[in-house]
């Protein structure tokens, strides 16, 4: 039986994307995968009594190291805040290709806590900084100390002991650019070292943890349980600054979006599927309502979504318990044929994401093609014609044409970029200052305005000679022949529309990240955790595959 | 050291408000990066050209002719670049072409650089005394090191090259021999069971 791939036309829609769950195929279960036997090492711990100070933790396999290098700092409660106008944070991070030099570490204290104001160089690959949860943190600290370990209703609620609040890489700020390591096969992913400095991080915070418990009470001090260090991952908020990433990245986005598609399809292909994979299947769905119980967000519009998914994967368990046939060819076709029709598109991407579960034959070498060198499309091939594009447009980007543009809803919104921050930002176009300086993110409405202007014309005219007097519109007819290629690459959606809510965008990003528990603070920032119920790293040799729907067990 | 990602951005950002679209914007970004990356100075280049095109109008090229002259201005290098990419098929057929009074020339190189990589020729790039050899994006070969550029160009001259060995028919003869000392003769019962052997080539 032959599945045809789902229709880019309705995956891409922003409700759509912004329902994607996490799957095997997440940058950060990717990254454990590779790196699970790689030598582990904590270089250094320098940390006065309170925990400030330095630490160095590595990766090593062969001559290659990663070093992650810790800057804790003391900071003010007032100086604290997760916005990107902040200046200070209780620790700053980066990470090195190698062993750090004595004066690497003195080079980088000068500059890591500074973050967006210092200067890296290429020998620093990713950089970031994270403040704690002073709740949480005190209150961990506070219970080892007096040899007890903390409240785990608490701890629940929050899930984690620090929060990031921005990790760059690709050279931003003097950071190494990603061609200088494109070609190390351990890094064969999108995200792979951003997501190594996450994963370092957390292990960071549980050693100060234990370290600041120690130093108050040496007698009595206890160590944070490794179960509880399990279940705790690292916070992080994300604003905005994600959103254009995606759009500004055609060909990585379809690569992201077809790899999922593409596992889907398979899954759905298989006639027979043996016991023990429809165990596992059947097992992680069960066992995947706590991580839904246990989602913590005050957003009403989460809160729906959340209430609908529940509703729907109870109904989706009764449907396989008591109704489904999984002895009957082509079982995950028939699942998924029932999700689309009985349950929210919330619940369809949750599942579709479980399915990825017991198939790793299948799942793993799609990780390796989920990176992509936008480069080699770049050039317009403008030896094609006018009808060539008009076909392009209409096949492609056929809801978008319907759009009219002409009103003020379809309009209302446009991106720009913040002077003070240099971050990309979101305002009405008809209330703020600006929108003659918005950046080319209303894809929709270019896409509408070249397709208008392609209508009169011969269609054998040159896109040479149409770029000649349009240049106002080539970036958008590169797109086109991007998109006729990689048919994921564009969301088929308006981008500066009245209803544009940016979380969609956020979230289809760090659901491919790994990121758990999506909890927005407003329809443009979210606060997310990454590796909760990830092994920790002396655990790595050897850890169950399905740990995301174990975190609580 | 600025990162190549860093000079792509902050170029394009600068080049949309020096008055370009965003699509001609992205072409200066990608092409002032290998230009960096290559060791020519694009960037000095171009925050003096963005900063005298304030002051000065610069022609902006539109079709690409065989022989290219001026009204009178200078040509603008970023719209020369992005015209010749896009019509470099149709230019390809003239063989050279000329441009007179050109502003900034270094910047047209990377341009061109990227035309050698899509036409799969090398381009010969001279003028006023300097050369510059395109090949195929991988490599600039030039006449000149560390000698200022001059920003302005009175005649320049485009030539694509065919591709052709760039040695003599003896030179590669005599090295072909050479390699043939790696080879071993075969016996007959070897070649009775190589590959197609024991067949007739008529079945």
């Amino acid at each position: 039986m032959n599945v045809e791939l789902r229709d880019p036309n309705i995956i891409m829609k922003l409700s759509r994307l912004g329902s994607f769950h996490q799957s095997r195929l997440s940058f950060l279960r990717s990254f454990l995968s590779e790196f699970k036997d790689w030598k582990y090492n904590r270089d250094l711990f320098d940390l006065d009594q309170e925990g400030y100070g330095t630490a160095v933790y590595s990766f090593k396999k062969k001559a290659r190291v990663y070093s992650l290098i810790c800057y804790a700092n003391k900071i003010n409660d007032d100086e604290r805040s997760d916005r990107v106008i902040a200046t200070k944070w209780d620790a700053a991070f980066t990470l090195h290709d190698g062993v750090p030099l004595k004066e690497d570490i003195e080079r980088l204290r000068n500059e890591v806590p500074k973050q967006e104001v210092g200067r890296l160089s290429y020998k620093e690959l990713t950089l970031s900084r994270a403040n704690k949860s002073v709740r949480i943190f005190d209150h961990v600290v506070e219970s080892l100390s007096n040899g007890n370990q903390p409240n785990l209703e608490l701890l629940e609620k929050v899930g984690y002991l620090y929060r990031t609040t921005a990790v760059y890489g690709s050279g931003k700020f003097g950071l190494a650019d990603r061609f200088r390591i494109k070609n190390r096969d351990e890094i064969n992913g999108p995200f792979r070292l951003e997501m190594m400095l996450v994963y370092l991080v957390r292990q960071f915070t549980f050693d100060q943890v234990n370290h600041v418990a120690k130093n108050r009470n040496p007698q009595l001090a206890v160590k944070l349980d490794s179960k509880i260090c399990r279940n705790l991952g690292i916070g992080n908020s994300t604003g905005l600054g994600m959103a254009p990433f995606i759009v500004n990245h055609p060909t990585l986005l379809n690569n992201w979006i077809l790899n999922r598609e593409i596992a889907l399809k398979k899954i759905r292909e298989i006639k027979i599927v043996k016991t023990q994979d429809r165990d596992l299947f059947k097992d992680c769905v069960k066992s995947s309502l706590k991580n839904i119980t246990s989602w913590n967000t005050e957003s009403e519009y989460q809160l729906k979504k959340i209430k609908l998914l529940l509703k729907d994967i109870k109904k989706f368990i009764n449907f396989l318990e008591n109704e489904f046939n999984f002895k009957k060819d082509y079982p995950f076709n028939k699942i998924y044929l029932w999700l689309e029709k009985e349950t929210c598109e919330e619940c369809i991407e949750y599942v579709v994401s479980i399915m990825m579960e017991p198939f790793g034959e299948i799942v793993q070498p799609l990780v390796g093609q989920m990176s992509s060198e936008e480069e080699k499309y770049f050039n317009i091939p403008t030896e094609r014609n006018v009808g060539d594009l008009k076909k392009i447009l209409k096949n492609k980007y056929s809801d978008i044409l319907k759009i009219n543009f002409q009103t003020k809803k379809s309009n209302q919104k446009f991106w720009f970029i913040s002077k003070n921050k240099e971050e990309p930002r979101l305002a009405n176009r008809f209330e703020e200052n600006g929108a003659d300086l918005e950046q080319p993110l209303a894809i929709a409405r270019d896409i509408k305005k070249l397709y208008e202007r392609l209508l009169p014309l011969k269609d054998n005219l040159r896109i040479n000679q149409f770029l000649i007097d349009n240049s106002d519109l080539r970036h958008v007819v590169r797109r086109a022949f991007i998109i006729e290629k990689f048919p994921y690459s564009e969301i088929q959606d308006n981008t500066i529309g009245e209803n544009l809510v940016p979380i969609d965008m956020l979230r289809l990003k760090l659901s491919f990240f790994g990121a758990l528990k999506f909890d927005p603070r407003s329809d443009k920032w979210l606060r997310i955790c990454m590796f909760q119920g990830a092994p920790l790293p002396n655990e790595l040799k050897n850890y169950d595959e399905q740990w995301v729907y174990k975190t609580h067990s | 050291m600025k990162s190549l990602s860093e000079i792509e951005t902050t170029v394009k950002r600068a080049s949309r408000a020096a008055g370009y679209s965003w699509g001609i914007a992205e072409e200066v970004g990608k092409s002032i990066k290998l230009s960096e990356l290559f060791g020519f100075s694009g960037i000095k280049n171009l925050n003096q050209y963005y900063q005298n095109k304030k002051k000065e109008n610069f022609e902006e090229i539109k079709l690409i002719h065989k022989i290219n002259k001026s009204a009178g201005s200078s040509f603008c290098p970023i719209m020369l670049g992005v015209n010749f990419i896009d019509q470099i098929k149709n230019i390809e057929t003239l063989k050279k072409c000329s441009v007179k009074n050109l502003a900034y020339p270094l910047l047209l190189l990377p341009f061109l650089s990227r035309g050698s990589e899509i036409i799969g020729k090398k381009l010969l790039f001279s003028f006023d005394g300097f050369k510059f050899l395109l090949n195929f994006n991988v490599s600039i070969s030039s006449n000149f090191w560390e000698k200022e550029i001059p920003i302005l160009a009175n005649q320049v001259e485009i030539s694509f090259i065919n591709n052709e060995d760039n040695f003599s028919n003896q030179d590669w003869k005599n090295l072909y021999k050479l390699a043939e000392d790696t080879f071993v003769e075969e016996t007959d019962s070897l070649k009775e069971s190589a590959a197609g052997a024991g067949l007739t080539d008529n079945d």
